[in-house]
């Protein structure tokens, strides 16, 4: 396997609330390799958002880090603000859910996709102008001269998006990290985006943590998949084992929710329940309220991490004797 | 651009008619007679509707009305009724006086308000925010009259390190700026307030914002994503609030001018009121109205620069 480029070691995030300290994210652990798409799918709440504002170091002030976030050599957790400022932007980049609300009003298009230039690679008023028209025309941006006068509100969603695209591409990022990039789009217009992240990533090298809610958006980028569930990684697995061998009693009800329109006996099936309330202790699995194999010990006692075969890790009592590696992190 | 200006003073028309028509009505129908007040207490009834006639007081207040306003139109406020002096000139006299404090007052006051909303907005829930919002209640609390009076105590009398009262320079020279800070921070205190209570808020909203995480995402420095990402959204609602402080402040300066001893439009306009000196009222009246719509209209203008989403509308 190629060398990871971004590595997170046991991260914890914890909100200091009114009501006492409420986890967000608990002991994380994965990796993303050069070149990969790496898809952390789970539904909204389920701390993956968190996790990637960790990796960026843009948590609100409430929030607290624990844990490692290793790149280039370095722990991310540990930079000051100025160290980290300088990675952000410039070899770590991301772009947003919400492109109607991501761009600044008040400036032109130019001005907001020229600053990261001047910020990262010191290039002076002319050259970064210069350079921006060429990231316009690379995300495929019609008329970039004229796009660049304009006001993100004289955009359309679609537009806007590649605009942020090419902001976050602008110092070329070792890694990009998309926060649900299309769930705001049309779907013609998200199928377009999609392809021109996986396009530049190809033409770039770069490495792409892919956050999305949408398992048919997971089967089309992802190279490897992190399955989120309550602020825990409960399955990992390359994309085509999740897909074909899901452990996870969640990761099959995610997979048995997407639509499937080629098979006319498919029925649709929701996870019945809600995720638990963020701070709510909740004793054993997590997820054993919603889970349709939930066994008594699920009920008492939280599962540790499984290995069925390299590369693929559950969380699940059920997996416990496929274990290939009974030296997996006990988890309390 | 040029369109919305080139809009905008039209409507001032219609406005500034009603304006002066409503400050016309209110005089007359207030108690008082011009002409007891010019003739004296030993007036006879006869000098008293000789001097009536003598005004046009007799004539239909319509009548009245259209000759003053066909005056106002050709730049002629009308004479006083007291000193027989004209009114543009009286009032031209001593306009420069109030505008130069207004515009301190109102530069004291947005640079007090928004430095210390803007502090408080990102130093929230500190020592500093509570420091802020203290001295926010504490200068819209505080009366001006008494404000000038303790600043003329301590700074004046006690420490002289700026004269008590008068204004008898220009406000670019240093005496005169000297002249100026006292009343100034009178006056300005209690717009500092407002204005930091406004940029407060106004940045805590903008704060929150999805292009500022954006902005600091690009890794841009975290004084250009306040100072810049960040206040240029912000300005947009204080410069209202500064825009109509301005307007208070040059009807406000009458209590000030009167505690500083300042030959300004607003002790004008006491004596006059004092004299029921109606067309000095008028003019004085009409003056800082139409001051206050033009300050609104300025404040548009820069609502669009600021806003380019306004540009289109």
């Amino acid at each position: 396997m190629k060398d990871p480029v971004l590595t997170v070691e046991g991260l914890e995030v914890r909100f200091q609330g009114a009501a006492g300290e409420i986890p967000a994210v608990q002991g994380a652990s994965f990796s993303v390799h050069r070149g990969e798409v790496l898809c952390i799918v789970g539904e909204s709440g389920c701390g993956k958002s968190i996790t990637s504002l960790s990796v960026m170091g843009l948590l609100p002030g409430s929030a607290e880090a624990e844990g490692h976030i290793r790149f280039d050599g370095r722990d991310l957790l540990r930079l000051n603000r100025e160290e980290i400022r300088q990675i952000r932007g410039n070899d770590i980049s991301m772009i947003f859910q919400e492109p109607m609300t991501s761009l600044n009003p008040v400036f032109t298009v130019g001005f907001q996709l020229m600053e990261p230039l001047v910020v990262h690679r010191n290039l002076s008023k002319k050259q970064a102008f210069e350079e921006a028209v060429r990231l316009l025309e690379r995300v495929g941006i019609p008329d970039p001269g004229r796009r660049m006068e304009q006001y993100p509100h004289e955009l359309s969603g679609g537009m806007r998006q590649r605009v942020m695209i090419a902001i976050a591409l602008s110092c070329e990022p070792k890694l990009l990290i998309a926060d649900e990039p299309t769930t705001a789009l049309d779907v013609t217009i998200q199928a377009q985006i999609l392809e021109l992240i996986l396009k530049l990533k190809e033409d770039t090298g770069m490495s792409v943590i892919l956050i999305t809610h949408d398992m048919g958006v997971v089967a089309e980028t992802a190279d490897r998949v992190l399955v989120m569930y309550a602020g825990k990684v409960v399955e990992e697995a390359d994309v085509r084992t999740l897909f074909e061998d899901p452990k996870h009693p969640y990761t099959k009800g995610l997979l048995r929710s997407m639509p499937n329109v080629d098979d006319d006996t498919y029925t649709l099936e929701a996870i019945p329940g809600t995720l638990p309330k963020p701070g709510e202790i909740q004793q054993g699995c997590p997820f054993h309220p919603r889970c349709p194999e939930a066994m008594d010990r699920c009920r008492e006692e939280n599962p540790r991490v499984f290995t069925h075969r390299p590369g693929h890790m559950s969380r699940c009592w059920l997996a416990e004797e496929e274990d290939q590696d009974h030296a997996g992190e006990s988890v309390g | 651009m040029a369109g919305l200006i080139v809009r905008r003073l039209f409507q001032l028309i219609p406005l500034l008619l009603g304006i002066s028509f409503i400050v016309f009505i209110s005089l007359h129908l207030a108690p008082g007679d011009p002409a007891s007040m010019i003739g004296g207490p030993t007036a006879t009834r006869e000098d008293l509707a000789s001097i009536r006639e003598d005004l046009g007081l007799n004539d239909p207040l319509f009548t009245q009305y259209f000759r003053y306003i066909s005056g106002v139109v050709q730049g002629d406020l009308g004479y006083s009724y007291q000193t027989k002096q004209s009114v543009t000139e009286a009032i031209m006299i001593r306009f420069p006086n109030t505008f130069n404090l207004a515009i301190a007052s109102i530069i004291v006051a947005t640079v007090i308000g928004v430095g210390a909303g803007m502090i408080s907005a990102i130093k929230q829930n500190t020592s500093l925010d509570a420091l802020s919002t203290i001295g926010a209640l504490a200068g819209i609390s505080i009366p001006n009259f008494w404000l000038g009076s303790v600043l003329i105590l301590l700074f004046a009398v006690n420490w002289q390190w700026f004269p008590a009262a008068g204004v008898t320079q220009p406000p670019w020279t240093l005496q005169g700026m000297k002249e100026l800070i006292l009343p100034a921070i009178t006056l300005g205190t209690g717009s500092a307030a407002l204005i930091a209570r406004m940029t407060r808020s106004a940045v805590l909203e903008v704060i929150r914002q999805d292009y500022i995480r954006t902005a600091r995402a690009k890794g841009v420095k975290e004084k250009s994503v306040i100072l810049l990402h960040c206040m240029r959204n912000a300005m947009i609602p204080v410069i209202t609030v500064i825009g109509l402080n301005f307007g208070f402040l040059l009807g406000g300066t009458i209590i000030t001018e009167q505690v500083f001893a300042i030959n300004g439009v607003g002790r004008l306009m006491i004596q006059a009121i004092a004299n029921r000196d109606y067309t000095m009222v008028q003019g004085a009246v009409l003056l800082v109205a139409t001051l206050f719509v033009l300050v609104n209209l300025l404040v548009d203008i820069l609502y669009a620069l600021i806003d380019p989403r306004i540009r289109y509308e």
